[in-house]
């Protein structure tokens, strides 16, 4: 097994140690010496995936995560569907004792199932239970092409424990089979010389802009597409109200055609909108208000052409409703956006007119001028309640770039309400790697800490800027990211509250006209006050805070990226205002 | 006649213009608070891209203030009488309208 898995290229293996699979464990760390793949301590098997995904996000490849079939996959099965939900690849070995007359009585019998997979079957793209070691070789190989071709997604190998266990009688006849990954499906080539027609002869077209890329590649091949056209850009705006493009990192922020800041005026303006394997395209074409009565309405001008690219129309499953509401197009692709861009490019090259570059040159200018006019907007608006005390969002997303801006760096999480995204210069496909997929809290602080572990290679400055109740989920990866010495600063966004459900709460109160006192009863996380810096602290993470007062901000962050530049996590509590 | 026509054209102008009720900003500050408004605007009215916008310190004039909480457009829940009365929305808008100035461009990186 362990021959197999090295074969794989794969250069950690994520786990919290279980009996189902002390086989292979102890397989990896002695007979394998412990290196690529290195096991890693990890307090929570939620941990232990997100720590796969937020990596997977930066190097593009899985990482192994190893369970129990029971409750380790129970513990890691929220992250497992964040990983499904954001189309990222994990590579999940479950342990489990199918054989009922092998199993040691009691907690052995409570830790085994008939079909470990069973639990997660819906939301992860592939699963096996192998019998034989070759059917394991076999399985396992298998397991990281189906994880890799997009959509990407979580994968599941159950492994035997007497497979583990036991001597292996034929060695000689077993064989590790060779790694082929799957070529990206490009989309159909007349509809993209269709699309490359829509985009050429459109007035506005406006490319909204999700999970499009997978590299640096794959934004610099939007960037050209854009840029070919002149077409407004609208990506990475995550937490507005519906989220638009939040996924990766598609489109530099400053680039003159990127329209995100004035998304709604962008794609109003829009007779051709694509959306590039976003996940919620109705969301972006249609606005929807939360009030006594749900509606909806078009955001697009009436005869639009909407359409869409995305690997999601190869694959569809029923049970979780990640798919979100049917969009009408007149348009789509069934393809990965990244494959299909060179093509498409190609295609618009080829009809685009002397007259068609005229035009599209005064777009250009009129976008340029509106983004510009946006991003001026954004940073009068981060201006106000400077002093505040607590500390405004605004003002400590300022504070982190004033100190980070010069550095090789990667926002692994957080947002800020947003703030990082209008005040921060985006260039790179690393400096952000999107949300959660399935916004299941506890996301944040793992993902970073796997991120910033791919980010270690490259010598890059991993900053989280970290909710305070996502990182209660599970703390322990503060010790995981201490005892590896994974450099990462997080910075605490500790509002002490669930803002996001008082709002819910809001909403129902005002809704029954009941007033609203009482909508912070279970949502806040106060009295006590949580004590980030000692909770760290106690987990070897160097820490320093509460602060409370925004002119302590410049040289408790400059103390805490010395600490991360020497190699080690470091973090900073800093209490802040609810939004 | 004349100084009387005056004084009553005064009287009309004043009435006009219909100068805005002061409110209570302390009493503002407590049924901001109190009512959740700073869960979505910020604990100074400043706002948030990914929640509410800024209302403050130049928030609407009161009567349009007020109506818009009655009937907001939006995500934004309503506020009826019920909940909040026109008394005590004068008082909300007041401390709002009582929040500091913003710092110079300058504080922020390029």
């Amino acid at each position: 097994m362990v021959d197999v898995i090295k074969s794989l290229g794969v250069p950690y293996v994520c786990g919290n140690p279980g009996s189902s699979f002390r086989g292979l464990q102890e397989s990896i760390v002695t007979y394998g010496g412990n290196e690529q793949p290195e096991f890693l301590t990890c307090l929570h098997e939620e941990s232990a995936v997100a720590m796969a995904h937020g990596y997977a996000k930066i190097e593009g490849k899985p990482l192994i995560v190893l369970a129990h079939g029971t409750v380790g996959l129970q513990h890691a099965s929220m992250a497992i569907y964040n990983a499904w939900c954001d189309r990222v690849p994990v590579y999940i070995i479950l342990g489990n004792t199918l054989d009922a007359i092998m199993r040691y009585p009691g907690v052995e019998w409570v830790h085994s199932v008939q079909d470990a997979a069973a639990m997660v079957r819906d939301y992860v793209k592939w699963d096996d239970t192998p019998i034989s070691l070759q059917h394991f070789a076999e399985s396992a190989v298998r397991a990281y092409k189906v994880s890799m071709t997009p959509w990407a997604g979580p994968v599941v190998l159950v492994a035997d424990a007497e497979l583990q266990e036991r001597p292996i009688p034929d060695h000689g006849q077993l064989r590790v089979p060779k790694l082929t990954l799957a070529a990206p499906p490009q989309a159909d080539s007349g509809a993209v010389a269709e699309l490359a027609r829509f985009l050429v002869d459109a007035a506005s077209p406006v490319l909204i802009a999700d999970r499009a890329a997978r590299s640096q590649a794959g934004m610099e091949r939007l960037v050209e597409l854009a840029e070919l056209v002149q077409a407004a850009v609208v990506s990475t705006l995550p937490n507005t109200m519906p989220p638009i493009g939040p996924g990766r990192m598609n489109f530099p922020s400053r680039h003159p055609l990127n329209q995100t800041l004035r998304s709604a005026a962008a794609i109003a303006d829009g007779d051709v909108v694509v959306g590039l394997e976003i996940a919620n395209f109705f969301g972006a074409t249609n606005t929807y208000r939360d009030q006594i009565e749900r509606s909806s309405r078009a955001a697009t001008k009436t005869g639009a052409k909407l359409v869409t690219i995305s690997a999601g129309e190869l694959s569809s499953k029923a049970n979780y409703q990640d798919f979100q509401r049917y969009s009408e197009v007149d348009l789509a692709l069934a393809g990965d956006v990244e494959a299909t861009l060179p093509a498409l490019i190609e295609a618009v090259k080829r009809l685009i007119t002397d007259d068609r570059k005229r035009a599209f040159a005064a777009r250009g200018v009129r976008l340029a001028d509106a983004s510009r006019a946006a991003r001026e907007r954004a940073r009068t608006d981060a201006t106000y309640a400077w002093d505040a005390v607590p500390i405004s969002t605004a003002r400590l997303a300022a504070e982190v770039w004033a100190q980070v801006r010069q550095e090789d760096w990667s926002l692994v999480n957080g947002a800020l309400s947003g703030w990082a995204q209008r005040l921060w210069n985006f260039e790179k496909y690393y400096q952000y790697i999107g949300v959660s997929g399935g916004s299941g809290i506890g996301y944040g602080a793992p993902a970073a800490v796997g991120a910033a572990l791919a980010n270690r290679r490259y010598g890059r400055l991993s900053i989280s800027l970290q909710n305070d109740g996502d990182l209660m989920y599970a703390p322990g990866v503060l010790w995981t990211a201490a005892h590896y010495k994974i450099p990462i600063l997080f910075v605490m966004n500790n509002n002490r509250a669930y803002h996001e459900e008082v709002m819910h709460l809001q909403r129902m109160a005002s809704r029954r006209e009941r007033g609203i006192e009482r909508a912070h009863i279970g949502n806040v996380i106060n009295d006590p006050a949580i004590d980030f810096a000692k909770l760290a602290q106690s987990l070897g993470v160097h820490a320093e805070g509460p602060i409370a007062n925004p002119g302590d901000l410049a040289p408790a962050i400059s103390r805490a990226i010395a600490i991360v530049k020497s190699g080690e996590p470091a973090l900073i509590d800093v209490i802040m205002q609810p939004r | 006649m004349r100084l009387v026509s005056a004084i009553l054209i005064g009287a009309v102008s004043l009435a006009g213009q219909a100068p805005e009720p002061a409110g209570d900003v302390e009493r503002g500050k407590t049924l901001y608070v109190k009512n959740g408004c700073a869960d979505c605007h910020g604990l100074e009215g400043q706002g948030a891209p990914t929640s509410g916008p800024r209302i403050g310190p130049n928030p609407l004039p009161l009567e349009a203030f007020i109506k818009y909480i009655r009937a907001p457009k939006n995500q934004m829940p309503p506020y009826t009488e019920k909940v909040m009365s026109d008394q005590e929305l004068t008082d909300v808008r007041a401390f709002l309208a009582a929040r500091a100035k913003p710092a110079p461009a300058t504080v922020l990186p390029q």
